[in-house]
């Protein structure tokens, strides 16, 4: 059974003029979201993004861009309380460094 | 160790000998990780390992210096001869680490440089694993180190056969799952973590029983035991089963499930000793203490995005706290009564 998380919500976007079909981000992409049709790349699965920011970090052509964070409500609680950015910091418990 | 001499200075090359066996010491460490015993101290030392008899043309693949993630690659190593470039991620796994950027570029090339990799191999191609992406920029790595890099597969169950295959990935071995044993695997230490607020909370009710307060007693434990459960180790496991997308939904779900159990069992609505007020309360109380570990959840699985996990907290949290507080207050004012 897959699994669906919400839609409409990622941040990731898509420069089509800067790409050149390299793949790239259909190596690094854990959820499947890109595809290269025609000689470039396109998002057929964007719903399933997860905002890792394997595919911008990766793209030598600068055609992707995602605010990169960790899908985690108690890195973002964290985050409330103590200010700063969300970030995967499992030192005081939680099961997701493991 | 072996010895090159680069000028007039004689430079050591610590390399480390490792295995495709697991031993009992190892199995155990990985059990105790789980539990959340010793687990933020569970490292390997960064460096290169020798597994099997690597020779210079042999396969480079880089990981972390999670015991757990070095344990889970060299096991699945059986029969090959590779070499294991560890990077240290002060000891955490790989997915983590990247996000954090310890599993980086910056940090690979670091430790390409210290153990000398290009005087180690003839060839120029390192496979690094492919939740390793999200830290490393694959060309930086080439344009410092003239090394090229392939991602392997996510798993490493998988290894053997990419590199057996010529380095090829079939899309199955790209995409990251989440099975039920995954998933299962990870619940201990969300009860783990658990049992220090759950005995805050019990302490305070044994507290409110001595001012006169109470009395709480069995129901309210088990009931609230049954919620705990339910949050972070029922709704996990049922995961994709339980309709709806918010984790906190799932979870809020399936305690309304037990709450109105509880409530059924003990009585309500035919025994007239239990009110309205005590079984409003729990289907307060109960979903939402669900609801909160079950949206914790988030973090330890596959397929949640920052932005979905925001949109969702935006609504679950207040609802959650709201919940909580008005049902903590029918259930004291119904003990007063």
């Amino acid at each position: 059974m897959k699994h669906q998380y919400l839609k409409n919500v990622t941040t990731l976007k898509l420069d089509q003029s800067l790409c050149t079909g390299c793949g790239k981000c259909t190596e690094v992409c854990p959820h499947q979201v890109f595809a290269i049709i025609n000689s470039k790349c396109s998002t057929i699965d964007k719903d399933s993004c997860i905002e890792c920011g394997a595919c911008v970090k990766n793209c030598p052509f600068h055609a992707l861009e995602v605010r990169p964070g960790v899908g985690c409500a108690a890195a973002v609680i964290k985050s409330w309380l103590t200010g700063g950015e969300p970030s995967c910091d499992c030192s005081s418990g939680g099961g997701c460094c493991s | 160790m072996n010895m090159l001499t680069i000028g007039n200075m004689k430079k050591e090359i610590k390399i480390m000998q490792t295995s495709a066996q697991l031993t009992f010491q190892d199995k155990l460490g990985a059990w105790k990780a789980r539990w959340g015993i010793n687990r933020m101290n569970y490292k390997v030392e960064p460096g290169l390992y020798r597994l099997g008899n690597p020779n210079e043309n042999s396969p480079v693949l880089v990981t972390a210096n999670y015991k757990l993630t070095f344990d889970s690659l060299r096991k699945e190593l059986s029969g090959l001869d590779t070499w294991i470039l560890v990077l240290d991620t002060k000891g955490i796994n790989v997915w983590c680490a990247a996000g954090k950027g310890t599993f980086g570029s910056n940090e690979l090339i670091n430790r390409m440089a210290i153990v000398q990799l290009d005087k180690i191999v003839a060839h120029r191609t390192l496979i690094l694993p492919q939740l390793g992406a999200p830290g490393v920029s694959a060309h930086e790595v080439t344009k410092y180190t003239g090394f090229k890099v392939i991602y392997g597969p996510v798993r490493a169950k998988d290894i053997k056969e990419f590199i057996q295959s010529g380095m090829k990935a079939t899309p199955e071995m790209r995409t990251l799952k989440f099975s039920v044993y995954d998933r299962l695997v990870l619940t201990p230490i969300e009860f783990v973590g658990t049992i220090k607020p759950s005995l805050i909370i019990f302490g305070v009710l044994f507290l409110l029983n001595l001012m006169g307060l109470g009395p709480f007693g069995l129901v309210d434990f088990y009931g609230y035991m049954g919620a705990v459960i339910i949050g972070c180790v029922l709704t996990p496991v049922l995961l994709p089963f339980i309709p709806g997308r918010a984790f906190a939904w799932k979870g809020w779900l399936l305690g309304l499930v037990w709450a109105i159990l509880v409530n059924w069992l003990n009585g309500w609505p035919s025994n007239p000793q239990y009110s309205l007020l005590q079984a409003l309360g729990y289907v307060l109380v109960f979903p939402a203490v669900s609801a909160f570990l079950a949206m914790n959840f988030t973090g330890s699985s596959t397929y949640t995005s920052l932005s979905g996990v925001l949109k969702e907290m935006r609504i679950a949290v207040p609802a959650i706290i709201i919940s909580i507080v008005i049902g903590c207050l029918l259930i004291l004012v119904n003990s007063f009564i």
